[in-house]
């Protein structure tokens, strides 16, 4: 079909697709078969990859065709699923032969830039999901509030300190804590009736969702190294956001002289 | 009683439809997103009534898992766009925060009871996904009538 393309260039074009997917909480077996895809509808068949949660490993190579190999590094990052949408639309019509070569890594390049939602929207939506899920638990429209604004304060934090400055263990610790201490000032201004509604709600936005569903089907599909890292990683933060939480419980008691709360 | 079961369900789906923009998922899959994550948590809180937590929790795994597959077919996107919101209400983010209270308060009985709870509500999330997703893609092709012929296996590699 395309002889005239460069091996050198689809692989270029494969590990770029793998790594958008990758980054943005793909699973490993989809990462596997874009790449596989892309291989597949470029001739290549000596292409072999291997992808872990954090890292794609490819090689190309055989008496026919000449070698290549990229390794490629990938840290977790912040998730964009419409990324991994796009790239599935850019496998799909690949295959069915309405792209070339070029206009695939022009496009690649597109969804790589397109922008996320911006902060604000973010934050918006933090506060909107805290305060929905605190009704969902059975919070008073008082209760409801107070988790709002704790979900907006959240997500401006991890947007502006957790981020930048604080590992992901210590931004969780950090991020329950900040809850916890934002819904105990409300509730002892006497801005709320249910203290835990409260703080349930409002620790939401930190739950690591991606992680744990991921994990869940990559052991499904068989891959227990990626599956278990990404397990790992979702329990590990569960705990870390307990920790928070009881962090600041344990401060109070000692503070208020053991009032139950 | 009937009241506020409804009023749960409106607040998952607003909530679904949050997390889905927190997490970015594509503007067209907004409705589906809330879609599931409010049918998900009807079904457990009629289950929750007679059943219990984790055997509802179990169920409505179940009914998300099965109703993303079916959009993601519809919609040819992927399920992950529609399962990582659609989940977050079963998350048991109550009995997380009960443990570390109890812990905290030292009524370890209590808090060991709250903590099973939660981590056997976890199993039943992870069965209830895997379950669905063993199940094979031509039955799933067949239920949501896909305006686009499903595609092909992959060539396999010399």
């Amino acid at each position: 079909m395309n002889h005239t393309a460069d091996e050198r260039q689809v692989l270029d074009l494969a590990v770029r697709a793998g790594r958008i997917l990758l980054e943005n909480g793909a699973e490993i077996s989809r990462v596997e078969e874009t790449i596989d895809r892309i291989f597949a509808h470029f001739q290549i068949r000596s292409a072999s990859a291997f992808v872990l949660s954090n890292g794609i490993f490819i090689t190309i190579g055989s008496d026919r065709e000449p070698f290549y190999a990229r390794v490629q590094h990938i840290p977790v990052k912040s998730v964009h699923l419409h990324r991994i949408a796009q790239v599935n639309e850019l496998s799909r019509a690949l295959e069915q032969g309405q792209l070339t070569l070029k206009k695939a890594q022009a496009r690649l390049e597109k969804i790589e830039k397109s922008p996320g939602k911006t902060r604000g929207m973010q934050v918006l939506a933090s506060g909107a999901g805290s305060g929905a899920f605190c009704c969902l638990f059975g919070g008073c429209p008082a209760d409801i509030f107070c988790s709002f604004l704790t979900g907006l304060l959240l997500y401006y934090f991890v947007l502006t300190v957790n981020s930048r400055y604080l590992s992901k263990i210590t931004g969780s610790i950090a991020g329950g804590a900040l809850v916890t201490v934002s819904c105990l000032l409300f509730f002892r201004l006497g801005a709320g009736c249910h203290l835990d509604h409260m703080i349930i709600g409002s620790v939401m936005p930190l739950i690591p969702g991606v992680p744990f569903v991921n994990g869940i089907r990559d052991m499904a599909d068989g891959d227990y190294i990626s599956g278990f890292v990404r397990l790992l990683d979702a329990v590990l933060i569960f705990f870390c956001i307990a920790g928070g939480v009881g962090l600041i419980f344990s401060l109070y008691h000692k503070l208020t002289g053991g009032v139950l709360l | 009683m009937i009241l506020s079961v409804l009023l749960q369900t409106a607040a998952a789906v607003l909530g679904t439809v949050a997390f889905s923009l927190l997490y970015d998922v594509p503007r067209r899959c907004y409705p589906y997103c809330g879609l599931i994550g409010g049918c998900g948590w009807f079904c457990y809180s009629l289950l929750v009534l007679e059943f219990s937590p984790v055997t509802a929790t179990f169920c409505a795994a179940v009914l998300i898992v099965i109703l993303s597959r079916i959009f993601a077919v519809r919609e040819q996107t992927p399920v992950t766009l529609y399962l990582i919101p659609g989940i977050f209400p079963l998350v048991p983010g109550a009995g997380i925060y009960w443990t570390s209270y109890y812990i905290v308060t030292n009524q370890l009985s209590l808090a060991s009871q709250k903590g099973f709870l939660a981590l056997k509500s976890a199993v039943a999330i992870v069965l209830g996904i895997v379950v669905v997703l063993e199940l094979p893609q031509k039955l799933f092709d067949l239920l949501s009538r896909s305006p686009l012929p499903p595609r092909e296996e992959v060539q396999k590699k010399e």
